[in-house]
């Protein structure tokens, strides 16, 4: 019934299911285009041979073993971040508020860290911290999800602004904690008794963040794959309205959701001001939360694949620091490496979830 | 007492590349795209516009430059710039479906690191032996005010003291205004940001308007960078010193409800609660100033929530905002 005389040369239509080793040859295709054009980039600004910007990022990563062990930190830190976003990502709840979630986390820990010594032994600060940090998390995102089950507040901007109030709630305490004073920075905490600092491996300052993280991984698999929960939250994200009518209750969903998103994004703030840094500024997650929605999204919110996503955020990152220092660049030449490689694997997308069919001459296709 | 004679011109020039960006977003979001990309591309359209006049001032005096090209050298660097950043955000979202906010976050992130990497590399890829960037003269230019303001007294001083680009910015948010509300091509816009499926059932080019407006307003917002560092810096460029603005523009959209002409006044205002701090007197107790930055953000917050309380139909946001279109699939 085409009454147009004008035949388009092609059209889009969805795609069946494609077989996963086909999606992710897609992808992949998508990330050398991606690396290509980064080395192409790279060799226009800086003068480069392609071949040693290659080098240069991966000895960022793997160069010396402290710079293999800070890759895993990094990785570490950014998935747990990435597999707190996911079970609210997996409902269609945008939470964008992981930052602010993990900031507050930090806070809450940093506040057990000062305050409490002298007051607690040691293992019971520890145990105030882990509760602590866990709780204002989940309540820092419980806040916009009260709101979005309520009233269908919007979440993605509610929880965006969140963020900002954490961050200045943060830069206040930092100011009241101050020590030195006058420096308006907290320093690193209890230096010398090293209360409150999370046990550390003898020879691996790491390796329990990266162990946490790792056991969290399955954890969060098995919870969204094989639970009754993740079920629930699996048929909420794909259809409220089924949800409702099949008797599952969407707004204790949601909520509950968001608490237990919250509450992962605070343990990724303990990990970080307990464990790894010890010291509480307004920067400390830096940027986690917004880079994973990206991690998180590109692994299709799986969280086995969210541990390749977020190696290779990661190691583009740091391989551009190392280009950075190397060719005495600014080091936001990551950034830009970085959106690259993203538009690619983003626009790639499109080929695996539709095909372009080419129509011939003026007759049916197909 | 209170210093409003100094406090409002500080608060209205702090509104501006707020206003600017809010208005972007506001006709971008009419067209049902939630571009949060906005704080890359304004980052963009500041540092694009200084590479314009970087190149074109660099060994000139004030005399041997021509104001005009003083004035259309950064602009249209400017416009360029956040063009092709609203042109690939369409077509990554609309054209190939992509996910909004992801597609935005990454737009941010790529927008915010072009800044600061040209910002910081600009000296040592030119080749130039300047110790940084700093365009006085194009500043002087963007920064020149209306021939009475300092013969007026304080009337002067609160109307009369800006650089074009601060009325320019007004006169756009009205003119977005009107456009949304009292044309044709405002309605087929909304119908587009409201529900695409009607609107393409009606005969409007969905994909058209969505291009149309998200690239419109990408580089309205982008001029609100140009503004911050031509205008407000005085044509020095700092990295990060354009900070969380971006942001606060996609605020100050909520906050006016998705009204540009609300904007104009509510700018100000974020303009002056992002200030604020620096006008109370709290002593010498530096905290609690952090608290204030807080503000606009909670103010924020509060009109959200109490928008989505009282569930009026003329209050929402778009009805298809952040929802990719595809025909095949209603």
């Amino acid at each position: 019934m085409n009454k147009k005389t004008k035949t388009p040369l092609f059209h889009v239509a969805k795609r069946a299911a494609l077989p996963w080793y086909k999606a992710w040859a897609i992808r992949g295709a998508a990330l050398l285009l991606a690396l290509v054009l980064c080395g192409v980039i790279t060799s226009l600004v800086t003068g480069e041979d392609p071949i040693a910007v290659y080098g240069a990022i991966w000895k960022g990563s793997f160069g010396t073993p402290r710079k293999f062990w800070v890759l895993l930190q990094n990785i570490a830190m950014l998935l747990c971040v990435s597999l707190a976003v996911t079970p609210a990502f997996r409902m269609r709840c945008w939470n964008l508020g992981a930052e602010g979630q993990a900031l507050i986390g930090g806070l809450a820990c940093a506040a057990c860290m000062i305050l409490l010594p002298g007051k607690l032994p040691n293992w019971a600060i520890i145990l105030c911290m882990i509760v602590a940090s866990l709780l204002a998390g989940a309540v820092w995102a419980g806040i916009p999800a009260f709101f979005k089950a309520r009233y269908n507040t919007n979440e993605t901007l509610f929880t965006l602004m969140m963020n900002y109030v954490a961050t200045q709630l943060v830069a206040f305490f930092c100011v009241v904690w101050e020590s030195p004073k006058g420096s308006g920075t907290i320093g690193i905490i209890n230096p010398n008794t090293q209360l409150g600092w999370l046990p550390q491996f003898p020879s691996q300052k790491y390796l329990l963040n990266v162990l946490i993280v790792a056991v969290l991984c399955v954890l969060v698999y098995i919870y969204l794959n094989y639970s009754k929960h993740g079920y629930e939250i699996a048929v909420v994200g794909e259809s409220e309205r089924t949800a409702r009518y099949v008797g599952i209750k969407v707004e204790k969903v949601i909520i509950r959701t968001m608490l237990l998103s919250g509450a992962i994004c605070g343990l990724a703030g303990l990990l970080l001001v307990g464990s790894t840094n010890h010291t509480l500024t307004p920067t400390i997650v830096d940027g986690r939360g917004f880079t994973a929605v990206m991690v998180s999204w590109l692994a299709k919110f799986n969280p086995i694949w969210m541990i390749l996503t977020s190696f290779l955020l990661v190691f583009l990152g740091r391989g551009a620091g190392e280009i950075a220092t190397k060719f005495g660049l600014n080091r936001s030449f990551g950034d830009i490496l970085t959106g690259v490689i993203l538009f690619c694997i983003i626009g790639s997308e499109f080929f695996i979830n539709y095909e372009i069919k080419f129509t011939r001459g003026a007759g049916k296709e197909d | 007492m209170f210093d409003f004679v100094s406090f409002i011109p500080r608060a209205v020039v702090q509104g501006i590349p707020l206003l600017l960006g809010s208005t972007g977003e506001t006709i971008t979001e009419k067209s049902g795209n939630l571009n949060l990309g906005i704080p890359g591309i304004m980052y963009v359209g500041g540092i694009c516009g200084v590479i314009g006049s970087f190149y074109y001032e660099a060994g000139k005096s004030a005399q041997e430059m021509n104001t005009a090209l003083t004035i259309l050298i950064p602009l249209s660097c400017c416009l360029l710039g956040s063009f092709l950043m609203g042109l690939l955000y369409c077509f990554l979202t609309v054209t190939l479906r992509a996910n909004q906010n992801v597609t935005g976050l990454a737009l941010t992130t790529f927008g915010v690191g072009f800044g600061n990497f040209f910002g910081g590399s600009l000296i040592k890829l030119s080749g130039s032996s300047l110790p940084s960037i700093i365009m006085t003269n194009t500043s002087n230019v963007f920064r020149r005010t209306l021939p009475f303001a300092d013969k007026t007294g304080v009337f002067g001083k609160l109307f009369l003291n800006y650089g074009f680009l601060a009325y320019a910015a007004v006169a756009i948010a009205l003119a977005a205004s009107y456009v949304l509300n009292h044309t044709r091509t405002g309605l087929h816009l909304r119908a587009v940001g409201e529900s695409p499926t009607t609107a393409d059932a009606a005969g409007i080019n969905v994909t058209r308007y969505k291009y149309v407006a998200t690239c419109l307003g990408a580089m309205i917002a982008g001029l609100g960078g140009l503004y911050y560092v031509m205008d407000y810096a005085c044509g020095v460029w700092t990295n990060d010193a354009f900070g969380d603005r971006g942001w606060l523009a996609i605020a100050l959209v909520i906050f006016t409800i998705w009204r540009p002409n609300v904007g104009v006044l509510a700018s100000f205002l974020f303009g002056g609660l992002y200030i604020l701090h620096m006008y109370i007197p709290s002593g010498m107790n530096l905290a609690v100033k952090e608290l204030y930055k807080m503000a606009p953000y909670v103010v924020t917050i509060i009109v959200l929530v109490i928008t989505s309380m009282r569930n009026k139909r003329e209050n929402q946001p778009p009805a298809s905002l952040g929802l990719p279109y595809f025909r095949e699939e209603r």
